[in-house]
């Protein structure tokens, strides 16, 4: 009996120890945010930029009195924070790409930024019109991306001010075993859309037409137009049956390894690839990518990198002051610049780093002529079937056949 | 009723405190029944209840706080249902059944039950909340500012005590710089010699006023979010907690016609509870819309839409092929290897048995794309290596042969694993007694080992089985599911009906759950009943052998 009771009784204290341990992680926060006068902002972002903005959230913090959690959201950050905004246990703030408005917006999940028409001005144009949706300012811009021509200047001195140019010289330095490839620019077994744009808006070939407010319209669907067939009719002469610049055993993984073991002169790149560049002592120059001779211009796609701010967080109005008023100062801007190279959207901050930084301004030139990304949700339906088009035009489809029946998936899963 | 404290072997006998009875009858009926209390075994029984109880209360917090009454009920009385079995001398059977059934129920039953009935929604994106949800986020995304409207800088202030106090707006006109206050009434200017401005225009003092500081101002942030100051053009709303500006929502909710009205352009959106979206007469939807119940039209989708009915047979087929190849070909290639280790002439085993495991021992993810890279036309080491040119992932018969020896290279130990163990219970003197009867080694493992070894093997086989038929990143992580057709982008040569059915699902327009749901289900049943059938014959051999 005696040993019965001390077992029940022995039970319940370390129930109560376990419960209270379960409370332990939540109270001393709890308890904390009183002490900080009440605020308290919880910010997710990706790993890279969580460790560039916690000193920034702090100082933010401690100038105001409130509480500035960064948390690191290391994968799947978009649906994490769609699935967890509509349980209500989601941040006030998240970083990630302008593209992500569409379905954050489609999910109820984030809310406009009002900003003053003097804030908007500071902001690169194209950068602002990448988080507009619907012609409202879905999210504050911090860095633009987009591709360009990164050659090895070793192998290849010139610019080519063509696709054929560089075709050319890319086969006579294969001729002459200096390289092994024409042309680094990543396919893959089942293509991908994002680096083989600029060839196709060179060719012609457009995604999505404009309404009248500038905005992409779903309904006016280019995929399967006779300008994309015109379009890849042109990449196909490069792929593996023509030229063979274009190989889908060119891939993510391998394209930029290739290029920094100076097998092939051309890279078609980004930002993210100069680290490796620079790390591999390739001397090396940025370009525009080039268009087809005769052709139109080559556009790559215009990338941002921004905040938002949650429709379901606990503290909004803090956070429309973090990302109207805060995120929207040079200081930050230059901060997340020197986590990760790519280039400002506030001109003034672009501005202080391009003197020490070369490639920025090279970058930037390359992608002035770019397209926005588009943000609209319909643009999820076009990233599979049209790269596996483009892989199979590259392998030697026939293109009127294979882009006819991209187009009819695409225009299918489009609601 | 006494208890003993004495273990078998136990140092601290108590002699003299065996078992008496203490009234209650079944003490003494049923004493040579118990097993004697170990104070190990008490130890571990206070520990895991005083867990449970502590998880039950951990969790009942946020369950009380969410209101969710039905949850904390099964919660509590699965938790008393735990204690009165543990603590009570009867029920043995159960003590053993209960904590697998209840982590059944909580990883497999629970988890397709919920699937079930997603598949009868159109959850996804888009359909993720409710409609009074999506009624919120469509008023507050069509919150635009006035044309031609300043904005201005803001305090937030209260008259009563800055933690509960109504919260009023001090704005100042950056052109005039006279001072206002705004509440749910709307603008009143302020007397100027009443107020301090600094230098930006912000109010940092106002009579009667008690300006809230950020640290104040920002733990009131729903107060400030909802604070609405009507003017003549809209509304003065906060944009942060420094700046106001004048915005009108341009959408609006009607309950009477169950519409969404846009009173700029006057266009209406009608609410149609069928799909969950508000839709305008030319068939025009509004992007936020809510969950519903779509009934059976996610199977009908499955079963009449030629994009996902077309592929699937042939696609199902192949999947089989897979599963089967897998499955088989790693046995048959373990079995062997098993069986040529188990050969008591073999010298040096346990250096092979180790060698032999290691494809096991190393992480299937990053084995798959390392593989993935060596199938590369161009730089992979399997064509540079033996001088070819084939493009392994661009035919479809030779994708399918390399993902099956990717299959092999990574399931054989496992099988390999298994073999020798149940090659170890088979006892050597059957096969020997085959050896004197005068049957050849090959009659001998096709008459006895073979079939002991299946009996033993089966369940495993079977459990191989149902694993391949869904293995999902064996595709997802090496070919992708391609080469595709030029004409068909959606369903590859190798596609699994699970790799072909996450395409479908989450590669179109968003996530579309419901739809995921419907054809797992489909691929449930697929998988079940081939299981079942294979158990079935299984028991029958057993039968036959035992």
């Amino acid at each position: 009996m005696r040993i019965r009771t001390a077992g029940v009784v022995a039970a319940f204290a370390l129930a109560l120890a376990a419960s209270g341990c379960g409370g332990g992680s939540d109270e001393p926060a709890a308890k904390e945010s009183p002490n900080a006068a009440g605020g308290k902002l919880v910010i997710w972002a990706d790993d890279k930029r969580t460790a560039a903005l916690k000193p920034f959230a702090e100082k933010f913090g401690q100038d105001n009195g409130v509480t500035v959690e960064v948390q690191a959201v290391s994968k799947d950050l978009q649906t994490n924070f769609v699935t967890a905004s509509q349980q209500g246990s989601g941040p006030d703030v998240v970083v990630g790409a302008h593209d992500w408005i569409g379905n954050l917006v489609q999910n109820g999940a984030i809310d406009p930024v009002q900003l003053a028409a003097e804030q908007k001005s500071a902001f690169n144009e194209t950068a602002i019109k990448a988080v507009t949706f619907n012609g409202q300012l879905y999210g504050v811009p911090y860095a633009m991306e987009n591709l360009a021509l990164i050659r090895n200047t070793e192998l290849a001195p010139e610019a080519p001010k063509t696709i054929e140019d560089l075709v050319a010289a890319g086969k006579k330095l294969k001729a002459e075993k200096k390289a092994s490839e024409i042309l680094c620019l990543q396919s893959g077994q089942n293509g991908d859309a994002y680096h083989i744009y600029p060839l196709y808006t060179s060719g012609g070939g457009y995604l999505f037409g404009t309404t009248a407010n500038g905005d992409y319209d779903p309904k006016d669907l280019g995929v399967g137009k006779p300008e994309s067939i015109e379009a890849f009719k042109k990449i196909a002469a490069l792929g593996e049956k023509g030229e063979g610049a274009l190989k889908r055993s060119i891939t993510a993984e391998n394209s930029i390894a290739t290029f920094t073991g100076k097998k092939c002169a051309y890279l078609v790149s980004g930002p993210w690839a100069i680290a490796d560049a620079k790390k591999a002592n390739i001397s090396y120059d940025i370009s525009p990518v080039p268009g087809f001779a005769g052709g139109k211009e080559a556009q790559p796609f215009v990338g941002v990198q921004a905040f938002y701010v949650a429709a379901k967080g606990k503290n909004k109005a803090l956070a429309q002051e973090f990302v109207a008023n805060y995120v929207t100062t040079p200081e930050l801007a230059v901060a997340l610049y020197n986590a990760e190279p790519r280039p400002p959207a506030l001109t003034a901050a672009l501005d202080q780093v391009k003197g020490s930084d070369p490639d920025l301004a090279k970058f930037q030139e390359a992608g002035k002529n770019g397209q926005v990304l588009p943000a609209i949700p319909a643009m999820a339906t076009i990233w599979d079937p049209f790269g596996k088009a483009q892989a199979a035009i590259i392998g030697g489809a026939d293109p009127a056949k294979t882009i006819t029946a991209a187009g009819k998936t695409i225009s299918g899963q489009i609601k | 009723m006494s208890t003993s404290l004495s273990g078998p072997g136990s140092a601290k006998q108590a002699p003299g405190r065996e078992p008496v009875g203490s009234g209650l009858p079944r003490t003494s009926r049923t004493a040579r029944n118990h097993a004697p209390i170990t104070a190990t075994g008490l130890l571990v029984k206070v520990i895991l209840l005083g867990l449970t109880a502590g998880i039950a209360i951990w969790a009942a917090f946020p369950l009380v706080e969410a209101e969710r009454w039905i949850g904390l009920a099964v919660l509590a009385a699965t938790t008393a249902g735990l204690f009165y079995l543990y603590l009570t001398r009867r029920h043995i059977p159960a003590k053993y059944l209960v904590p697998g059934t209840l982590f059944l129920i909580a990883f497999q039953v629970v988890p397709v039950l919920y699937t079930a009935s997603t598949a009868f929604t159109n959850f996804g994106d888009g359909h993720r909340g409710s409609k009074d949800e999506a009624i919120v986020a469509i008023q507050t995304a069509s919150v635009k500012q006035v044309p031609g409207s300043t904005q201005y800088p803001l305090s937030v202030a209260t008259q009563g005590d800055p933690a509960t106090g109504p919260l009023v707006f001090l704005v100042t006109d950056p052109q005039t710089g006279a001072v206002s206050v705004g509440d749910a009434q709307g603008l009143r200017q302020l007397d100027p010699g009443d107020v301090t401005v600094a230098p930006g225009g912000k109010v940092t003092a106002a009579d009667g006023y008690t300006i809230l500081n950020f640290g104040q101002a920002s733990s009131r942030s729903k107060d400030i979010t909802e604070l609405v100051v009507p003017t003549s053009g809209g509304a003065l709303r906060s944009s942060g907690l420094s700046r106001a500006y004048e915005g009108k929502a341009v959408r609006g909710y009607d309950a009477g016609c169950d519409c969404v009205r846009d009173s700029e352009t006057g266009r209406t959106w009608t609410a149609d509870e069928e799909t969950g979206a508000f839709v305008a007469a030319d068939g025009e939807r509004l992007a936020q819309g809510w969950k519903v119940d779509v009934g059976l039209r996610n199977f009908a989708r499955v079963l009449t839409d030629p994009a996902i009915s077309g592929p699937f047979f042939g696609t199902l087929v192949w999947n089989f092929a897979f599963a089967i190849g897998s499955t088989g070909g790693t046995f048959l290639l373990g079995m062997f290897i098993a069986l040529a280790l188990h050969s008591p002439r073999m010298r040096g085993t346990n250096l092979y048995r180790i060698l032999l495991i290691l494809p096991y021992a190393m992480p299937s993810f990053a084995m798959l794309l390392v593989w993935r890279d060596m199938f590369n036309t161009d730089f992979g080491l399997i064509n540079n290596l033996f001088g070819l040119g084939v493009d392994w992932f661009g035919h479809d018969w030779s994708a399918r042969l390399a993902v099956i020896l990717v299959q092999l290279w990574l399931g054989y130990p496992y099988m390999f694993l298994v073999a020798t163990g149940a090659l170890q219970a088979i006892p050597r003197e059957l096969t020997e007694a085959t050896l004197v009867d005068g049957a050849s080694p090959w009659q001998s493992f096709r008459t006895v080992t073979l079939p002991l070894l299946l009996v033993a093997l089966s369940p495993l086989l079977i459990a191989s089985f149902a694993y391949n038929f869904n293995n999902f990143n064996a595709i997802h992580l090496t070919t992708e599911g391609g080469p595709f057709p030029a004409d068909n982008p959606t369903a590859g040569a190798t596609d699994l009906l699970i790799t072909y059915t996450y395409r479908l699902a989450f590669g179109a327009q968003g996530a579309q759950f419901g739809l995921a749901a419907a054809v797992s289900l489909f691929i449930f049943t697929i998988v079940a009943v081939v299981s079942a059938v294979s158990f079935r014959r299984t028991r029958k051999q057993e039968e036959v052998y035992s």
